[in-house]
């Protein structure tokens, strides 16, 4: 019994389909149960009731790096073992990715306009974030640029090998380029410098919330990817175009 | 293997065909100069405002014309055939690709180095950042080049491959881009620039290093 046996498309969609219900309710539970917490906590002392953008914000920012992260692992298995079905996680994966990034800038934003007094600084975190979010664009074209899903696949998997040495490297240039008014992280372990156990919960739980909703439409979406390229073969076995 | 004679046979022909006629050649200074020429139109003519930026609109203007004759480096190989060739040559493709890289660089960022300070005068540049602006646009275009070709390689077979290229290149051309104009910006206020150049310096080796590996896979996987 190997990991790999995953990777086969029946098994997947087996135990997937049995996961999903499972991972959806756990979604849908955590992210509103989060939030909703979230949103009854008492406004801090300095920033007011705009810290509760937090509660969407930080998990969203923390999935649009583990989202692109989870994509180098998924090419990377694609390019070495040439398992189809970690190409088209790879791909489904893309967009939601995207949309985590998006969601990061915007709350961003809408709490940089009452702290820092403006929607947008080219700090170094909200600029490699729009650095990252123009990596998920570039990926996302590939894929829908390259007719042959496997040369897709292959090809993708080679820009998503460049493209995250290249955002790790814009990612500490820009430190280099501006300081920022960005502060920096305040959930360190070992740091003494936590944030309040007020606040600190119910982000754990949205936290665990938007992981869960990554994943279950992460499922649902490579599901989906699976039975189109299903559909596209029984099309071919049939001669129809 | 500098010294292959098929890599140098290689280096001469794209040189050649680039510099006859339809090869492009020129066609990015034009560029630049036009880009050079608008700035003013768009910001005012004052001096001093210019002058403020204009090390960040000499390197994104050399960096724009850079980018206006990737897709030539591999699109018209593939289409008459020769890029198959090359894949079989008795030399491996890494090398082709460096090699081409090369040669647009010698025929694209070489001659913008050169014109960049003449342009700098248009804009105002102070003239202690023009040694500057030389040694980082010397230092930072040949890995504009390569990662040219690295997204040049991808969207060889794309039928309409060019504004993709755009997008996938110009991410990757972010830390060359900020610490080429940095070192300007540094050396036009008269700062110490060693830090930017020498983090320029190790991108544009990192660069070269790796790069011509991912573009031959991606020209193999577009061959096949």
């Amino acid at each position: 019994m190997s990991i790999w046996e995953y990777a086969n498309p029946v098994k997947f969609m087996r135990i997937s389909g049995a996961a999903l219900p499972w991972v959806v309710a756990g979604a849908a539970i955590c992210t509103l149960a989060g939030l909703i917490w979230g949103f009854l906590t008492p406004p801090d002392y300095k920033q007011g009731a705009s810290v509760k953008i937090m509660f969407l914000h930080v998990p969203a920012a923390m999935m649009a790096i583990n989202c692109w992260l989870m994509m180098l692992v998924a090419s990377l298995i694609w390019i070495i073992r040439r398992h189809h079905v970690s190409a088209l996680a790879a791909k489904a994966a893309a967009p939601i990715g995207a949309a985590m990034t998006l969601i990061a800038l915007v709350t961003g934003a809408a709490w940089g306009q009452p702290t820092w007094g403006t929607w947008w600084e080219w700090d170094p975190r909200l600029t490699s974030f729009l650095i990252l979010f123009l990596f998920y664009l570039g990926y996302i074209a590939l894929w829908e640029a390259v007719e042959n899903p496997d040369s897709a696949a292959d090809l993708t998997g080679v820009l998503c090998l460049v493209g995250s040495v290249f955002a790790i490297l814009s990612r500490y240039a820009v430190n280099f380029w501006n300081q920022g008014l960005h502060q920096g992280a305040s959930l360190s372990v070992a740091s003494g410098e936590r944030m309040s156990a007020v606040y600190r919960y119910p982000l754990y739980l949205c936290m665990v919330g938007l992981f869960l909703l990554f994943l279950s439409l992460l499922l649902i979406r490579t599901r989906t990817e699976i039975r189109i390229r299903r559909t596209a073969a029984l099309q071919a076995r049939e001669g129809r175009p | 293997m500098p010294g292959h004679p098929a890599m140098i046979a290689l280096l001469l022909r794209d040189l050649k065909l680039a510099t006859r006629a339809g090869g492009g050649f020129g066609l990015g200074l034009a560029f630049f100069l036009i880009v050079c020429t608008l700035v003013p139109f768009g910001v005012g003519p004052q001096a001093e405002m210019l002058s403020r930026i204009a090390p960040g609109i000499l390197w994104v203007g050399a960096l724009l014309a850079c980018l206006l004759s990737l897709d030539r480096i591999f699109a018209l190989d593939f289409e008459d055939g020769s890029l198959d060739l090359l894949a079989t040559a008795p030399m491996p493709l890494e090398g082709a690709v460096a090699v081409k890289a090369a040669a647009h660089w010698i025929t694209t960022g070489l001659p913008l180095v050169l014109a960049a300070p003449l342009f700098g005068m248009l804009l105002h540049l102070p003239a202690r950042a023009v040694p500057y602006l030389l040694i980082s646009l010397l230092i930072g275009t040949p890995a504009l080049s390569m990662l040219g070709a690295f997204g040049a390689a991808i969207t060889v077979g794309l039928r309409r491959g060019g504004l993709l290229l755009s997008l996938l290149v110009l991410p990757l051309y972010v830390p060359t881009l900020l610490f080429g104009a940095e070192a300007v910006r540094r050396g036009a206020a008269g700062m110490d620039a060693t830090t930017p150049l020498v983090f320029q310096a190790a991108i544009t080796l990192l660069t070269c290093a790796l790069i011509p590996f991912a573009a031959a896979a991606a020209i193999r996987i577009n061959l096949r």
